[in-house]
């Protein structure tokens, strides 16, 4: 049963070869380009949802911060994507794999690190201590400041593969556990609720994308514009 | 019977089978040949069920259920060896 479990996360191999890459690439078909002024509903609703999003997560920055919107756009529309597509039974989700994620997380992380660096250096050092700290303590809460600033990428990247694995295994467990149940009916009728709330909540995985960026947004911010 | 029409720009289906070897080893640009194939199909479906004034649900659910079957047959292998449950 253990290796049953674990079996949706490897990676997909049709007759020996891995089509793990079509699998990433397949939410990008999901996505037309907009064409004319007017377009079909599709298009036009995805306009709406972008735009609700984008308005929502780049408006509190600089000029000079939302220069990257179209980076966080595409990242969120990609794993919010992913993590939909991900619901659909015997699916695979690229994003239960950490090597995808810490992929992600690392590059982009460090973007903001540099940036800040690069542009306003002095500022960015001043970061790595609070304000208003009495001044014996300053040592320590250097060190612990960069220990937080360094965990930043790691946190952003577990976080997800946590959550959404974390998310899929409940759902295959309390699929089987009520399967195994149904000859005992008290029960069942209380664990198909419990699998139907659980799936319900898990759709808000489009939560944790929102998580996932708005986290990459704050580092964003912090980094390069105050 | 000799062919009007020059071997190298027939499609597939019009290809008599003695030429068919003939044929296979006359095509150039295989690769991009399959692309424009894969695109020639993406823009039919495309225009068939999204690109309408009026669209509805049914093009995304039949992507969406076609790429669930598509992950069954992948994942075949593993769930033959579940069996329905035994306790009874």
């Amino acid at each position: 049963m253990n290796e049953n479990l674990f079996a949706p996360f490897m990676t997909p191999v049709m007759v020996g070869i891995p089509i793990t890459t079509l699998i990433i690439i397949l939410p990008s078909i999901l996505f037309p380009t907009p064409n004319r002024l007017i377009n079909n509903r599709t298009i036009s609703i995805q306009q709406w949802l972008t735009k609700l999003t984008s308005k929502q997560l780049m408006s509190a920055h600089s000029p000079k911060g939302q220069t990257w919107s179209l980076m966080l756009i595409s990242l969120f529309l990609f794993i919010a994507s992913t993590n939909l597509l991900g619901m659909l039974p015997h699916s695979f989700t690229p994003t239960t794999q950490l090597s995808m994620n810490v992929g992600m997380a690392i590059p982009l992380w460090a973007g903001t690190v540099f940036t800040g660096f690069r542009n306003k250096t002095k500022m960015s050092l001043a970061h790595l201590l609070p304000q208003g700290t009495p001044t014996f303590l300053i040592p320590m809460l250097v060190i612990i400041e960069t220990i937080s600033l360094f965990i930043q990428p790691v946190a952003l990247a577990v976080r997800l593969t946590a959550n959404i694995t974390a998310g899929h295994l409940l759902m295959h467990l309390i699929g089987e556990a009520t399967l195994a149940l149904m000859n005992i009916s008290l029960l069942t009728t209380l664990i198909t609720f419990i699998i139907l709330t659980l799936l319900t909540i898990l759709e808000f995985a489009v939560a944790l994308i929102q998580a996932y960026v708005f986290t990459l947004l704050v580092s964003l911010y912090l980094h390069d514009n105050t | 019977m000799e062919s009007v029409v020059p071997l190298k720009e027939k499609k597939l289906l019009n290809v008599k089978l003695r030429e068919l070897a003939s044929w296979i080893l006359m095509r150039d640009f295989i690769l991009k040949g399959t692309a424009g194939a894969f695109q020639r199909g993406y823009y039919w479906y495309y225009n068939k069920y999204f690109n309408m004034k009026k669209g509805s649900i049914v093009g995304l659910s039949m992507l969406l259920a076609a790429y669930m079957l598509f992950s069954y047959c992948s994942s075949y292998k593993e769930l033959k060896h579940e069996q329905p449950s035994e306790y009874l």
